[in-house]
């Protein structure tokens, strides 16, 4: 079996999202997004701390400290991006205005609850940010996350027990074994990495599964 | 004739109190106005409870605040940072109390304070820890919880260029809080990289206008 590394996976997420789409990538892995969206399709990048149309980063040397994401990273400004203030910036994703937002988790559960801001450890300093606006910020949540963490313990899961980001936020789970929508009737497995069963899939899930395929995969 | 112009950061903090509510713009050291931090730090006011986005960064700036001892309470959505330290000692040691809050939340009570709305139900938060013993409402099939607006006594805050009536514009991502934390505080202060005769910023273009402001002091004296 061939898991899908972090770079396939987050071609798969970029494949998913379409012309036209405003989008926010989370910090971490979901940032590796932006690196593989098809150019042939104008695609616009949020970034909550008040830009759209966020560009790559720069060439070394030209960084401005003006100019930054929200992971506090040196980045561009295509032509036809803006600049906002804070609020109008949540007002983006609050509002619904956004198409897609891509974050990484903790744990996801199958009603599609989201733990990704704190582990809830003891003498840890909290720390949230944007982590819960941008769980409720968009038409769709894409999830990237590995499928068990490395204790080999499964990260979805039927009830979260790490402290909740937001209640049934999720729409689709990208993992290093499959790509899972959760949808009414629960969570549904539309493409597993190669050489992987369906029921050792199950067997490294803390939640139940279905398998609906997608055509081709 | 209206001049909001300060010939010096110290002079334009001179009137920060103890146990003044201060709220000071940036995301991380991007609009952070650390002329007008270190002119508090140098001015002495104690028992503050301090409204940013995060906890200071590094040693310098808000962190130089911090370390200071003036702050009682800070109000910020992210405080943890690799170097945050300052605030990490100063938190573990029981030295300093945190009201956390969600980014969107943070920007929007500080917004709805400068609106004179009393409050507000937001989606974010609900079901989580941080709504824990809040208000909440189902509105049109979804879950919202109440926020209560932030007021501040004073709010220090970074723009590129003003002019003597407090007309501001800032520059890229640096903008961030400011715009709304000059709405939202008593007196606001704002440090300009360029000060500019009335009539130069374009109208079109004023991001804050100087009703918000009170006091606009250059950066670095020309």
């Amino acid at each position: 079996m061939t898991p899908f590394t972090r770079e396939q996976i987050a071609a798969r997420v970029a494949a998913d999202i379409p012309e036209g789409a405003y989008v926010n990538l989370g910090i971490g892995a979901p940032t590796l997004v932006a690196n593989y969206l098809p150019r042939d399709r104008e695609i616009l990048l949020h970034s909550e701390n008040g830009l759209l149309g966020m560009g790559p980063a720069p060439a070394p040397g030209e960084e401005d400290g003006d100019l930054i994401n929200a992971g506090k990273q040196p980045v561009t400004l295509l032509a036809g991006g803006a600049f906002f203030h804070h609020a109008d910036a949540f007002a983006m994703m609050r509002g619904g205005h956004l198409d897609i937002c891509v974050l990484g988790a903790f744990q996801v559960s199958s009603k599609g609850d989201l733990a990704n801001w704190s582990t809830g450890a003891p003498g840890a300093i909290p720390a949230v940010g944007g982590a819960m606006d941008l769980a409720l910020g968009a038409r769709q949540v894409f999830i990237i996350t590995d499928h068990n963490t490395k204790t080999g313990e499964p990260k979805i899961v039927e009830q979260c027990t790490y402290p909740l980001t937001a209640v049934a936020c999720v729409s689709r789970i990208f993992t290093d074994l499959a790509v899972i929508d959760v949808t009414p009737d629960g969570l549904v497995v539309r493409e597993m990495a190669d050489g992987l069963t369906f029921d050792a899939l199950q067997a490294r899930t803390g939640a139940v599964l279905k398998q609906q395929l997608t055509q081709g995969a | 004739m209206i001049d909001k112009i300060y010939a010096t950061p110290e002079a334009a903090v001179a009137d920060i109190h103890d146990g003044a509510t201060v709220m000071i713009g940036g995301f991380g050291n991007a609009g952070m106005p650390t002329r007008l931090i270190d002119a508090l730090i140098a001015h002495g006011a104690r028992d503050l409870t301090i409204v940013n986005n995060n906890a200071g960064n590094g040693e310098t700036g808000l962190a130089a605040l911090l370390k200071a001892g003036r702050v009682r309470k800070i109000i910020c959505s992210f405080p943890r940072q690799a170097d945050s330290q300052v605030f990490d000692a100063l938190y573990r040691a029981g030295k300093i109390e945190l009201e956390l809050t969600p980014q969107g939340n943070l920007a929007e009570r500080i917004r709805a304070a400068g609106a004179g709305i009393g409050g507000f139900f937001t989606p974010t938060g609900y079901g989580t820890q941080l709504a824990e013993g809040k208000e909440t409402r189902l509105i049109d099939g979804r879950h919202y919880v109440f926020e209560s607006p932030i007021h501040a006594d004073f709010a220090l805050i970074k723009a590129q260029r003003g002019d003597r009536w407090g007309n501001l514009v800032y520059r890229k991502t640096a903008r961030n809080f400011g715009p709304i934390m000059a709405t939202a505080a008593r007196i606001t202060i704002a440090q300009v990289a360029d000060v500019v005769p009335l009539g130069e910023l374009d109208p079109e273009a004023i991001v804050t206008p100087g009703i918000f402001v009170q006091r606009v002091v250059q950066e670095d004296p020309q």
